[in-house]
């Protein structure tokens, strides 16, 4: 592989990782903050909550992982290293 | 991926991830992944037998066997009930369970099951899950059966949902059908390959105890990505009949 294309798809990996993780760490901290919230607010819908809460979690965790597929890519299966 | 010492280490043999490689078997011109058809027909072996354990002598009061899978099958039709409702679940029940107990079966026979101890020529014994065509497969089947679902019950006046609210949607209605297996089949992928890679990582740098709590999370992850494939799937199925 070209050096130049090897540099710059571990760099690109590594962003496409970063990135991706900003917006879902966003938004599960503030998914888990108002889980508990509802939590604290009532006790007893403790258990509805967690499994809205886990099943949203992992929607947003699904977008880290598009850009972790991005990088998987990247790294092991390069259109570009010719 | 590892400095050559790595490979040697009894500890780290288990953890190995290998991507991009296979174990290919050419059948009636066409190759396809050994690997990951052995890990499969274990998987379907695995739920036969728990289903014929189920169902070989069923009782009035159920006991063992039976209380274990139809506890199962509540759950499935749970999820099926959650998404498309009392009138029309049950016809869906055999899809959204068979895809929600499959990829379980086959995330967890990724995690659980010590596959690393069989050597094959090349590629490694690992979740059918953490193979692109597996998931993509699955994600196509979903697809049909939603076309399938709407075409079922409306006919050609499926259709009509593309233009719907405003004609001026109509190529984002389009768009949607391809982003929908596109999401499904990556969401899977990522999530089971990203848990043996990062398994693998860590057993490289710590081989001892450091990495069993991501192994926990994995055989978690595994479960939850199970429910949620089954969800969406069931959701996709009420968007198409409702």
């Amino acid at each position: 592989m070209d050096s130049i294309i090897s540099a710059a798809s571990v760099v690109a990996a590594g962003l496409a990782i970063g990135l991706a993780a900003i917006g879902p760490g966003i938004g599960q901290g503030n998914a888990a903050g108002q889980a508990v919230e509802g939590i604290a607010r009532q006790p007893e819908a403790e258990n509805k909550i967690r499994g809205v809460l886990l099943l949203s979690l992992a929607f947003m965790e699904a977008l880290t992982i598009y850009g972790l597929v991005v990088a998987l890519v990247l790294l092991f299966a390069n259109p570009f290293a010719g | 991926m590892y400095p050559d010492n790595f490979y040697s280490s009894t500890f780290t043999l288990l953890a190995e991830t290998e991507v991009g490689k296979h174990f290919y078997w050419n059948i009636a011109g066409f190759l396809v992944h050994g690997q990951v058809l052995i890990v499969i027909w274990f998987v379907f072996a695995i739920v036969l037998t728990f289903a014929f354990l189920g169902s070989r002598n069923v009782e009035q009061i159920p006991r063992g066997w039976q209380n274990f899978m139809e506890c199962v099958l509540d759950f499935v039709s749970d999820i099926a009930k959650n998404q498309l409702g009392e009138s029309f679940y049950r016809e869906w029940v055999p899809f959204v369970g068979t895809l929600f107990l499959f990829i379980f079966g086959c995330n967890w026979a990724g995690a659980i099951v010590p596959w690393k101890l069989i050597e094959l020529s090349e590629g490694e014994l690992s979740a059918p899950t953490n193979d692109i065509n597996t998931t993509v497969a699955l994600a196509l089947l979903t697809s049909l059966a939603y076309f399938y679902a709407g075409l079922s019950k409306k006919g050609l006046g499926y259709f009509k949902r593309y233009i719907q609210p405003l004609p001026l949607l109509l190529p984002i209605n389009i768009l949607e059908d391809f982003t929908k297996p596109l999401s499904l089949s990556f969401r899977l992928f990522g999530n089971v390959l990203a848990d043996e890679i990062t398994v693998s990582v860590l057993t490289g740098l710590v081989p001892l105890v450091i990495p069993l709590p991501i192994m926990c999370l994995g055989i978690f992850a595994g479960s939850v990505q199970a429910l949620i494939f089954s969800t969406l799937a069931a959701a996709y199925i009420a968007e198409a009949l409702e």
